[in-house]
């Protein structure tokens, strides 16, 4: 793999964990539980679109043969998408769509601090304008996992089984394979064991103040980044494409 | 002929185009003019507030058509990411426009005023607002609720 297909590869797969997320979320507007709730998600989604637009126009600037965002979007299969299995998983309820975002949203933030320090510029550039974003998404999930943990006994039993079940799609964010690998050597790209470090301590520190228990399974799932989905992908793909691939070149 | 134009005069029609979400505020206000070139074609580059502001793509046609407007030909818009957008860009007439029309400027302080009767009596409903830069607050003096233009 040359230095540019591994950056190419690299930002794609940012670029989908942005996208299928704030389709997840997406998913749930209209179906939040309260006014404040369902202002946060969807603004919180129309971010992650804004970043998943902006990756896959740095991704299709740097192919250089001419793929839009929404090529990239809307004309990939299933295989070809490499988002984290975690971000495909359906909404079910409140509290396992939480423990998504909480899980993801604590990794992202770290590693999107250690992006802004990469050598490509265009990502570095992204990820400062992110972060913002992020750090404010990241603030909300905190503050419901501790509310719903440290909540009812309901919500608190509730809350512990969606995190016992996301659990074990966590392990393929610090995975590093050869693409992350080659990004960190050739583009002073993020270490994801010193990712795994700090996502640990914080989610460690949020779990005590929810009174949570994580889980001890060191069993992972793992493929999302080499484009091996749960069958999950595919509906929510069908979804999604179904429009700009029923009606080729459609515009507004 | 683009070029017998100043970059004073593009910056003045610039003040003209308003930001859709708060109309009040111009997108010089709002500080996202990030410069103004002239050359065989004028080029206005802006900064998005955020990345998923659905505003970013209408304020861009506004700036083309303000300037077509004004009978420049060769108009162009470029995008910049940095450095990233901060509220401390928002200028002081900005924020004044801001209290006027009833949402509290971004402050660094911990008390938020009321833009209704200035009392520093206030306290948070959600941080989480109607957009993503607002959250929404009460005074607890006249009672009125307000949103809160967030520091970022």
């Amino acid at each position: 793999m040359t230095s540019d297909e591994t950056r190419i590869a690299y930002t794609l797969r940012l670029a989908d964990n942005a996208l299928v997320l704030a389709q997840r979320m997406v998913e749930t507007v209209a179906a939040e539980p309260e006014l404040e709730e369902e202002l946060a998600n969807a603004n919180f989604a129309l971010d992650y679109i804004g970043q998943a637009r902006m990756l896959y126009t740095h991704a299709g600037v740097l192919e250089g043969k001419g793929r839009s965002e929404d090529d990239f979007a809307f004309l990939r299969d299933e295989h070809e998408f490499r988002n984290f299995l975690l971000l495909e998983q359906p909404n079910v309820h409140f509290g396992d769509a939480l423990v998504r975002q909480f899980l993801f949203e604590t990794w992202y933030l770290h590693l999107l601090e250690a992006l802004i320090a990469c050598s490509d510029r265009g990502l570095s550039e992204i990820a400062a304008r992110a972060i913002k974003e992020v750090k404010y998404h990241s603030r909300h999930s905190s503050q419901w996992l501790v509310r719903l943990g440290d909540g009812t006994e309901l919500s608190h039993e509730r809350v512990q089984a969606s995190l016992d079940d996301a659990w074990r799609y966590t392990g393929e964010m610090f995975a590093a394979d050869d693409i992350d690998v080659a990004f960190q050597r050739d583009f002073d790209g993020p270490d994801l064991a010193t990712i795994h470090r700090l996502w640990q301590r914080d989610i460690e520190k949020t779990a005590a103040e929810a009174t949570l228990r994580l889980p001890e399974s060191e069993w992972m799932m793992s493929g999302g980044k080499q484009g091996r989905h749960s069958e999950h992908l595919g509906f929510l793909l069908a979804e999604m494409q179904y429009l700009p691939r029923s009606f080729p070149g459609a515009t507004w | 002929m683009t070029n017998a134009v100043s970059v004073a005069q593009v910056y003045e029609w610039l003040g003209d185009v308003p930001d859709p979400e708060i109309p009040v505020l111009s997108i010089l206000d709002l500080g996202i003019v990030r410069d103004v070139s002239i050359g065989d074609t004028v080029t206005v580059t802006l900064t998005p507030t955020y990345s998923g502001c659905p505003a970013t793509e209408v304020i861009e046609q506004s700036v083309l058509l303000a300037l077509k407007g004004h009978g420049l030909d060769d108009v162009a818009v470029n995008r910049v990411l940095a450095p990233p957008w901060t509220t401390d860009w928002i200028t002081e007439s900005g924020r004044d426009k801001l209290r006027q029309y009833g949402i509290a400027p971004p402050s660094r302080r911990r008390e938020i005023a009321c833009p209704q009767c200035e009392s520093l009596q206030t306290e948070l409903v959600s941080e989480f607002g109607s957009t993503a830069c607002k959250s929404s607050w009460r005074c607890k003096d006249c009672l009125e609720p307000f949103e809160y233009f967030k520091c970022l």
